[in-house]
């Protein structure tokens, strides 16, 4: 059974009933049909939509007593990239003090479990440096002196790169991934590694070696306001929710103001899941605009470095600062890319966006459809076409994703047998004992499962059922977006996750290939057709938890998506998280403490 | 029965020696690729039937294909930077690529690519003007990413064929021309190489080699002796030497060939065939074929069954013994190299008018700039000095011998045909007494034209011109010899003394 709107069983909801018996209706109706179906319309979303956003450093109102400047720093991690970038340059603050803030603020919400490795000491070298080029007057630019995270599957030179594997545990590459590499050339100061799934093989971040990743919003006044807690001691441990996944940590960095912007990556949707679920924004690149060189590849022809930034402008400055060809990835492509600034969107009368219908999957919470298609509706009212459209393919996209991917997984993780790097079991009877013995101990389940069925897969007499199948549904999926791009639709307008973020003690009940199955659905099909697509933080869920909107738009428009999801970002007015526990634990944000590593 | 083996045995050297003139009612001269059902019918001696023996039995029909894997000359490995060296200290010429470490992505290296562009002309191929990239995957330590990068589904070149030819009964004046088809070639990786140390029961790997360019070329079965395999390698090697694609000397493993060997009686399908392979010289990779063919028609006679498996040979005992791993049974899980966009190449036609040069590789340009082969050169050879075919062949037979000749020629009255025989029977004859090169040979192109012309001009006799070639070729023994014709010539007048002291002056310029 597939994903497509008439297979939806169960509950009878109206919306389901309405969209499926008029798929052909007229186009320009199917907006408003979409939100008279709806019942009732969630409360809590309507209500806090329409109350303006609060203002960055808005939380601080809380904290009238703690003192001046501490304040004053609080304020300052919760800026933009952008806005801390100006205060850099106005000497408002310099990189050390923001890169100290930082890593205290990483100790104080330590218990999130959003960095595998902290690079404290070589953090602050880069901080230094930085501090002299401002005070020559020299900065490399808009990213010097930034605190960053990367995920921990791009190979960083001097710092632990394991993937949240046992088989990498320890391992530190000798060279710098690409965008890596452009980051410190640019000034950037990397703060430490972000947690992940083992070889971002997940979507909750919770099957990494070293534990799952808490949600920061788990520990929000917006979360804890809604959600009733049954008893004291019990709930605190067992109420908190995931980030999603893979790219948890660098979500959860991002979204706790413990660095500005975080690289991810994305496969089948492993930056904008947990960007949904956490409240930021989270840029998948077109394929072949930015370098994969050093990232340690989960799918080679669907992988993506991905963008988590706080807002849209700032995911901008990021994509400038690593888009382009790289000699060292034979798949980047060849045009020069020219770094943009995020025009203001004031002519909708050209502009077309696109709903598809399929999108609509079983699953899908109410609140989430209901945010849709407000958010369609706002499109209609600025004066933009809305219409809706088909991608017929894509209910086939889980199947040939799960091809694919396993396939790719199966030959990726060959060269992990314990011979040049990694981990090696101390088993000696042969060459063969000690490459099953080093596999079976360096790997979870979830990477031994999908190397197991990716190589049957892949075998002689299954080939061309399997692989080569998959390959021509990947097509067809592809073309389905060709299409509608083809038709004058510029944009498509999409929920991104189907719900807003699960406790992890419901999450885990389910096995990992049943919740990536599900949880990937509004998401894969960019990668498989290779297109731009972007998560934009739009309201809170009636357990005051994020939900966001995905737009996904043509191969290498990036300027056009961004400028779409900017004006969006700026009518929902997302609001600022307000983390009492950040705030509790303020008091450490001076206290300079030396260690490399807090994991 | 017994001496039907026999007869087969012998054979070796007689039986298979001459296949009947393959595709003879075949229309035109070319040596165009065979319809397979009209491939070698029977691989027989002096074109007749095969002697059905006396025991009244069918013959056999030995079938040969081979398979070639010719390392690339390059600067720099197929897909990364590092150096390509034989014989550097271990692991020394290693990237992060060829070490499989995380991360790391394959770029091609345009070198490479115009090499296999080049030896796929020469073979007379088709360029493929998009070809794919391929990973095959098997676990073995001196393969570090798992698989090898290589093009099992679109490979550069098709369709080509190769002429070569080979003396019958070991006789230079009868030589007759033979085609085999090439089914492709292939851009693939090498692997490292595995050192196992027995005692301290440990392997040691080094991966020097691992990621250094290799183009395989497979040959269809339409050889049917060790000697025509032998023939065709030889060919084949002079015309990547020529080239410049490989510098294929086999002793060093720039040039691995893999021989695929079965018997079957004509009429009836294809026998099953083995796999040998560790050949390291061509005069090994005849015994070996030759042997393989032999054990295999013993093993049936006796009625014996032939399995498909890999068998090495054993230069010091001159057969072939099964290889322990199983590697030609595993199931390799082929897939396409997702790192690599297909390989475009483009002709005159073809090119972008806006591309950039770097980028782009024009056939035929490379077409255009392509060197004399080994087959133009000869007939060149035989049309311009009037020479025998089959000392055209010993000419080209080692490098600079041609070009000596013709310097030779140039600088000298005698005929041509004349200076061949200077040059092949006796300035061969001394350089291999001394284990030496033409191209380290002491008598130079010019020494030589004066010795022929002095002799030309009758100043000294043919004796005597021997004997400044021997001794100028490192044989100093000679010159007793010499002193004693020029004792001879003054009648005993000439102090010996002194007409050493003379001579050695003499030949020391």
């Amino acid at each position: 059974m597939g994903v497509g709107i008439k297979t939806r069983s169960g509950s009878g909801r109206v919306a389901t009933a309405r969209l499926s018996a008029q798929p052909g209706g007229p186009r320009s109706q199917w907006a408003a049909a979409f939100l008279a179906a709806l019942p009732i319309v969630p409360r809590g979303v309507a209500a806090r939509w329409r109350r303006a956003a609060a203002a960055p450093g808005e939380g601080e109102g809380r904290s009238a007593g703690v003192r001046r400047r501490r304040r004053a720093g609080g304020a300052m991690l919760r800026t933009s990239l952008r806005q801390v970038s100006a205060a850099l340059k106005d000497g408002r603050v310099t990189p050390t003090e923001l890169c100290q803030r930082c890593l205290a603020l990483i100790k104080t919400t330590k218990f999130l479990n959003a960095y595998i490795t902290v690079a404290e000491e070589t953090a602050l070298k880069q901080a230094e440096e930085s501090e002299k080029r401002y005070k020559r007057g020299q900065p490399l630019g808009i990213l010097d002196g930034i605190p960053i995270a990367v995920k921990d599957n791009f190979n960083t030179a001097g710092i632990e790169t394991t993937c949240a594997s046992n088989m990498l545990k320890g391992y530190i590459s000798p060279y710098n991934a690409t965008v890596v590499q452009k980051l410190l050339d640019q000034g950037a100061v990397l703060l430490g590694k972000t947690n992940l799934d083992e070889f971002a093989m997940g979507s909750g971040s919770t099957d990494g070696v070293f534990g799952p990743v808490r949600n920061p919003w788990s520990y929000s006044k917006q979360y804890k306001d809604k959600s009733v807690p049954k008893s004291h001691s019990e709930d605190e441990e067992s109420n908190w929710v995931i980030t999603g996944g893979s790219s948890g940590g660098s979500a959860a960095a991002v979204s706790s103001f413990t660095c500005f912007a975080a690289l991810g990556s994305d496969t089948g949707g492993s930056t904008r899941n947990p960007a949904a679920h956490c409240g930021v924004v989270g840029l998948k690149p077109t394929y072949g605009l930015i370098s994969r060189h050093g990232l340690i590849p989960l799918v080679n022809s669907m992988d993506v470095p991905g963008i988590l930034t706080r807002c849209v402008d700032d995911a901008a400055v990021l994509l400038g600062s690593l888009a382009g060809h790289d000699p060292k990835d034979s798949t980047t492509i060849q045009d020069d890319f020219k770094p943009f600034e995020i025009p203001n969107l004031t002519d909708f009368s050209k502009l077309s966006i696109g709903i598809p219908k399929e999108y609509h999957a079983p699953g899908l919470s109410s609140e989430i459809l209901a945010l849709w298609s407000k958010a369609a509706d706002l499109f209609k009212n600025a004066g933009a076409k809305v219409v809706e459209v088909s991608l017929p393919h894509t209910r086939y996209s889980i199947v040939c994703y799960h091809v694919l991917c396993t396939a790719e997984v199966a030959s990726n993780m060959a060269r992990f047998d314990g011979l040049e790097y990694g981990h090696r079991s101390d088993m000696k009877d042969s060459t063969e004992s000690m490459y099953a013995a080093t596999r079976r101990e360096g790997f979870n389940d979830v990477v031994r499962g999908r190397i197991l069925s990716g190589n049957y897969f892949l075998l002689k007499q299954n080939y061309e059922k399997y692989f080569v199948k998959a390959q021509k549904v990947r097509r067809l999926i592809a073309n389905d977006f060709v299409k509608v791009f083809r038709s004058g639709v510029d944009i498509l307008l999409t929920p991104t996750t189907l719900s807003d973020a699960a406790l992890y003690t419901e999450f885990i009940q389910e096995d990992n290939r049943t919740r990536s199955a599900q949880d990937d659905i509004l998401t894969q099909a960019a990668n498989m057709a290779g297109l731009p697509a972007i998560n934009v933080p739009t309201a809170l869920s009636e357990r005051g938890l994020p939900v966001g909107l995905q737009f996904i738009g043509r191969s290498f428009q990036e300027k056009q998506l961004l400028t779409v999801a900017k004006w969006f970002e700026k009518q929902v007015q997302f609001p600022v998280i307000q983390l009492e526990e950040v705030k509790r634990h303020d008091s450490g944000v001076f206290q300079h403490k030396k260690s490399a590593s807090f994991s | 029965m017994a001496a039907a083996v026999a007869m087969a045995a012998r054979g070796c050297g007689g039986v298979w020696r001459r296949a009947r003139q393959r595709g003879a009612g075949q229309p035109g001269p070319g040596p165009g690729p065979f319809p397979r059902g009209q491939r070698a019918v029977a691989c027989n001696a002096r074109g007749g039937a095969v002697p059905a023996g006396k025991s009244g039995l069918v013959p056999w029909v030995p079938v040969v294909g081979l398979e070639i894997h010719a390392q690339i000359s390059s600067n720099s490995k197929l897909f990364s930077g590092s150096q390509v060296q034989f014989a550097a200290p271990p692991n020394s010429l290693v990237s992060f690529f060829d070490a499989s470490l995380p991360g790391t992505l394959p770029v091609l290296n345009r070198r490479c690519v115009e090499a296999a562009v080049m030896t796929g002309l020469a073979l007379n191929c088709s360029i493929n003007k998009k070809s794919l990239f391929d990973r095959k995957h098997y676990f073995y330590a001196d393969l570090p990413a798992g698989y090898q990068i290589t093009q099992q589904r679109v490979p550069i070149a098709v369709n080509g064929s190769l002429s070569y030819s080979l003396c019958i009964d070991n006789k230079m004046s009868q030589m007759v021309t033979k085609t085999v088809r090439i089914k492709q070639i292939q851009l693939e990786q090498d692997s490292g190489k595995s050192l196992h140390d027995d005692t301290r029961s440990q392997t040691l790997v080094d991966l020097n080699r691992a990621g250094v360019g290799l183009m395989e070329v497979v040959m269809e079965p339409d050889m049917c002796c060790g000697e025509e395999a032998a023939a065709a390698v030889r060919e084949l090697q002079l015309i990547l030497q020529t080239l410049g694609s490989s510098q294929a000397v086999m002793a060093e493993g720039q040039l691995r060939v893999d021989a695929n060997v079965s018997v079957h009686h004509p009429g009836e399908p294809y026998g099953v065939r083995t796999e040998v392979k560790n050949i390291n010289s061509i005069r090994f990779l005849a015994k070996a074929i030759d042997y393989e063919i032999q054990r295999q028609i013993e093993e049936l006679e006796n009625g014996g069954t032939i399995l498909n498996e890999t068998r090495a040979f054993d230069s010091k005992l001159g057969c072939t013994v099964p290889m322990r791993d199983k590697e030609g049974k595993q199931d390799y899980r082929f897939m396409p190299e997702p790192n690599l966009p297909p390989l475009i190449l483009y002709d005159a036609k073809s090119l972008p008018a806006n591309m950039n040069h770097q980028q782009v590789i024009n056939i035929d340009w490379i077409h255009e700039r392509l060197p004399d082969l080994p087959s133009v050169k000869r007939k060149k050879l035989v049309e311009q000095y009037g020479i025998l075919p089959e000392h055209s062949f010993t000419l080209l037979n080692e490098d600079g011998l041609a070009e000596f000749f013709e310097s030779v020629v140039k600088q000298t009255q005698m005929k041509p045909k004349k200076v061949i025989g200077w040059i092949l029977k006796d300035l061969l004859s001394y350089l291999k007494q001394h284990s030496l090169t033409v191209k380290e040979s002491p008598v130079s192109s010019f020494l030589l034209a004066d010795l022929l012309n002095l002799l030309e001009k009758k100043e000294i006799s043919s004796p005597a011109a021997k004997q400044v070639m021997a001794i100028k070729a490192g044989n100093q023994k000679v010159l007793n010899k010499l002193i004693g014709l020029v004792q001879k010539k003054t009648e005993g007048r000439s102090n010996p003394v002194l007409v050493k002291q003379l001579l050695e002056k003499k030949l020391s310029e």
